[in-house]
């Protein structure tokens, strides 16, 4: 554009100091500071009260501890973020992971007889692992987008769908890694890299991706255009339905990633594997500051939200205060006051 | 009957900004008082006050001689005052008499008096002139209908002075025609009403007296008959508003960029052909529902279509999505800014950039770049904004629009399609957007304007096409474009 025309009443400047101060809406300014600096600031406090309250909590040995069991729901969030940020829900996440680990199991198993090198078939159930979550994802993807049906619904049926698989392929039992194959995998969880457990760096690494993807590239901007209105973002020549289904894709690359750690930890997969993931991936993304009903959100949140949740069930478990059976429940408080805190943003 | 109102010295401020400095004035019972001023006036808030939404910061607000302060709408509404929202406050998926009765029910004991409402309701509508069952959903109305049925809510709850914003924005001639009637026997029935509008020739047809505000002052009152519109306009923008349209230049004649013959949208419009030349500023006029919008979002894909070519620069073209049509040089800025247009939860910057974010991707997103072209599409298109880092709904709806057309055009286009550029824009902003699209043809873009307000598209367009019911009606040259020809077409009087 050249110049507006210099009889314009308006004279073309740029930052005006008389034109109307912002009006006051999307929140106020303690609310948006609350949600940038309340999981972070909620995390140190928690840790200090830990490491008042027992002091077996403030050890490299339990942070370390605290961070790999954090990792599995870690990673699962960081692909929530992306769902949730554009709009919408993935319930099925737990039920996935768990029938992703079956499957997993099963092929490792039935290959290793026929190939002879464990390492060989312990790749191709992890590769198996990726494709069966990259398909998945597209199927809710499709379902949602295509089919138009809410993603509530979708992901509330395929939970119950791939849980119910899981446990029909597994006998209401367990399915276990032959011992040979469980020992080639085994490294995948224990093994550490300069003292730090493998599972650690690979979420440390997926966020770092997350955080970029989101940030820094046309996707994410996309994905947070539509989460923020996605008929503005389909009139602004967005592929909205692309990139959705690209973030079911992602979440389903997550959950089999976080599989394929986890799996070496117990060697079996069983009805309860996964059960209530949902709930802490959800929860890790709401508490990190993502709001549900989309469009703002930030990946470094997510994170801390998950390691929040951790270290509430870290803590549980150290003392004595309140039973360790009510983790559940202690997750669902916090995401009822985190949604509380958050609500009456329009 | 009729209601006295009184403001004495009104002020408000939202925080450490004050809209409001002190406004006093009467308002005349039974009379029709027309509130002018540009957006941001303060002239919503006022009436905000008026009827129970907000609270006055200071001064007195007196009904009849007793000073009232209003906790609700429903205090208000209790006085006798009511506002008609320019979006309707109307549950959808609730019939007619649901709605006229909504909050205060008739009961017969404990069940509800269903057919005592519908008797009531239909004599309500009756009032209004408005004859559809009182068992209508309201989903099922026109925008039209909704509109009579929110005043025969307020009439039903013996409204005495009702407060109308902007109250044809969405109407068609004739249904406003049917409006200003039932203003005129409201009127004479004692009914007091405020009406609020940027469109000065209903201004000055309908309104008895004028208030003027201007930045949140009152500036004057007096008989709309002793002030010609050029003179509102002037007391509006508070300085001398000479030519609103800039000199019309003639396109160089070319081969058309646009070239659309036999388009057909399924329910919306039938057989369209029409072209658009280089430098060209092309109009489309027509009713509400004449099709209008509803065919270009066809031609993006947006609607179904069926048959019919397009061409951009003589290529054949067929757009699946706006993403299609954006690759192949044509953009869409929709008529719905808040709804289609804009993300007002985002901040400007990633609003401009959207529809051109691969010019600032390589392959990573370059804030830098962005930035740079946020500061210049800010002083090419004048937006006026405080801080930079705000997000687009902290803008005014004048400077609102100049960033989504800044926005449309970020990726280059050679056709833009402007649907009703100037909705709800105050005149001097309107101005400054119409020598902005001046700019853009003089660029040898081809430029599409759709809009209701003949006069602009009399002044700014070098060509016309008017629709009606779906089909081209005429499309008339820059020597046979008067308001006459415009609405003979439009209305099938021709």
């Amino acid at each position: 554009m050249p110049p507006a025309p210099t009889d314009s009443l308006t004279p073309p400047i740029g930052i005006d100091p008389t034109a109307p101060a912002p009006a006051r809406r999307g929140g106020t300014p303690w609310r948006q500071r609350l949600r940038e600096t309340g999981p972070i600031a909620g995390l140190v406090l928690l840790c200090i009260a830990g490491t008042l309250l027992n002091p077996d909590f403030a050890t490299w040995d339990n942070a370390m501890n605290v961070l790999t069991r954090t990792a599995f729901i870690g990673i699962i969030a960081v692909g929530m973020s992306f769902v949730i940020i554009s709009g919408g829900i993935d319930l099925s996440v737990g039920s996935m992971a768990a029938l992703i680990a079956g499957c997993m199991i099963l092929v490792m198993n039935a290959l290793a007889p026929h190939i002879g090198s464990p390492v060989t078939a312990v790749l191709l159930g992890m590769a198996v692992a990726l494709v069966l979550g990259a398909s998945f994802g597209l199927a809710h993807g499709l379902l949602i987008t295509k089919g138009r049906i809410e993603p509530f619904i979708v992901t509330l049926g395929t939970l119950g769908i791939f849980r119910a698989y899981l446990t029909y392929f597994a006998n209401g039992g367990a399915i276990t890694l032959d011992g040979t194959l469980s020992d080639v995998y085994s490294p995948v969880y224990y093994a550490s890299w300069l003292g730090i457990p493998v599972p650690i760096w690979v979420f440390a690494a997926m966020a770092l991706a997350g955080a970029f993807l989101l940030n820094r590239t046309r996707y994410g901007r996309y994905v947070q255009a539509i989460g923020s209105n996605e008929q503005v973002a389909r009139y602004s020549a967005v592929a909205v339905d692309r990139v959705k289904i690209l973030t079911y894709v992602l979440l389903g690359c997550c959950v089999a990633v976080a599989t394929l750690l986890y799996v070496p930890r117990l060697g079996s997969a069983s009805p309860t594997t996964g059960l209530l993931w949902e709930l802490e991936a959800i929860a890790a993304v709401i508490v990190g500051g993502t709001a549900l009903k989309g469009g703002e959100g930030r990946i470094l949140g997510t994170v801390i939200g998950a390691v929040l949740l951790s270290v509430i069930s870290n803590l549980l478990n150290l003392t004595s205060i309140i039973s360790v059976y009510l983790n559940a429940a202690v997750q669902g408080f916090v995401i009822i006051i985190v949604a509380f805190l958050q609500r009456g943003r329009r | 009957m009729s209601l006295h109102v009184r403001f004495d010295a009104i002020t408000k401020d939202f925080g450490p900004v004050q809209v409001l400095h002190g406004v006093s004035f009467d308002i005349a019972p039974g009379t029709v008082l027309g509130l002018l001023g540009e957006n941001g006036a303060g002239k919503s808030t006022l009436m905000k006050i008026l009827s129970g939404y907000e609270r006055p910061s200071g001064g007195t607000l007196s009904i009849d001689g007793e000073a009232r302060a209003f906790r609700s709408s429903r205090d208000a509404e209790d006085a006798g005052v009511v506002l008609i929202h320019q979006e309707f406050n109307l549950a959808e998926d609730l019939t007619v008499a649901q709605n006229i009765f909504l909050g205060r029910e008739k009961r017969r004991g404990w069940r509800l008096d269903d057919p005592g409402m519908r008797r009531a309701a239909q004599e309500a509508l009756g009032a209004v002139g408005l004859a559809v069952d009182p068992d209508t959903r309201v989903r099922d109305l026109i925008v039209a209908e909704k509109q009579l049925v929110e005043i025969a809510k307020a009439l039903s709850r013996s409204a005495r002075l009702l407060v109308m914003d902007e109250p044809t924005a969405t109407l068609t001639p004739s249904e406003s025609q049917r409006l200003f009637g039932l203003i005129r026997s409201l009127r004479a029935q004692g009914v007091t009403i405020v009406y609020i509008s940027h469109k000065l020739d209903e201004v000055a047809r309908i309104t008895d007296e004028i208030v003027v505000m201007r930045d949140g002052r009152f500036v004057m009152r007096g008989p709309t008959a002793q002030h010609s519109r050029q003179q509102m306009a002037n007391l509006m923008v508070g300085r001398e508003l000479s030519n609103m349209f800039p000199v019309r230049r003639r396109p160089e004649p070319a081969a058309p960029l646009l070239a659309v013959r036999g388009l057909n949208v399924p329910g919306w419009a039938r057989d369209v052909s029409f072209e658009v030349r280089p430098g060209e500023i092309l109009g489309f006029a027509g009713l509400v529902g004449a099709g209008r919008t509803e065919l270009f979002e066809g031609l993006l894909g947006l609607r179904a279509r069926e048959g019919g070519t397009v061409e951009i620069e003589g290529q054949a073209v067929a757009f699946a999505d706006p993403r299609a049509a954006a690759r192949a040089g044509l953009t869409y800025l929709s008529e719905d800014r808040k709804g289609c247009g804009l993300h007002v939860r985002l901040p400007l910057q990633d609003n401009l950039t959207l529809m051109d974010l691969d010019r600032h991707a390589h392959p990573w997103l370059d804030r830098r770049s962005e930035a740079a072209a946020l500061t210049r599409a800010v002083a090419d298109f004048g937006i006026r904004t405080r801080d930079l880092g705000a997000r687009a709904g902290a803008l005014s709806g004048g400077n609102q629009q100049k960033l989504a057309m800044a926005k449309v055009l970020q990726p280059g286009p050679r056709v833009v399609v402007l649907d009703e550029p100037t909705r709800g824009v105050d005149v001097g902003a309107k101005r400054d957007i119409y020598f902005l699209i001046d700019q853009v043809a003089a660029e040898g873009r081809g430029v599409v304007v759709i809009s209701s307000e003949l006069m602009e598209l009399i002044g700014l367009c070098h060509r016309v096409v008017v629709m009606r019911a779906g089909t081209v009606q005429a499309t008339l040259d820059a020597d046979h474009l008067t308001e006459e020809e415009l609405i003979a077409h439009a209305t099938g009087t021709h």
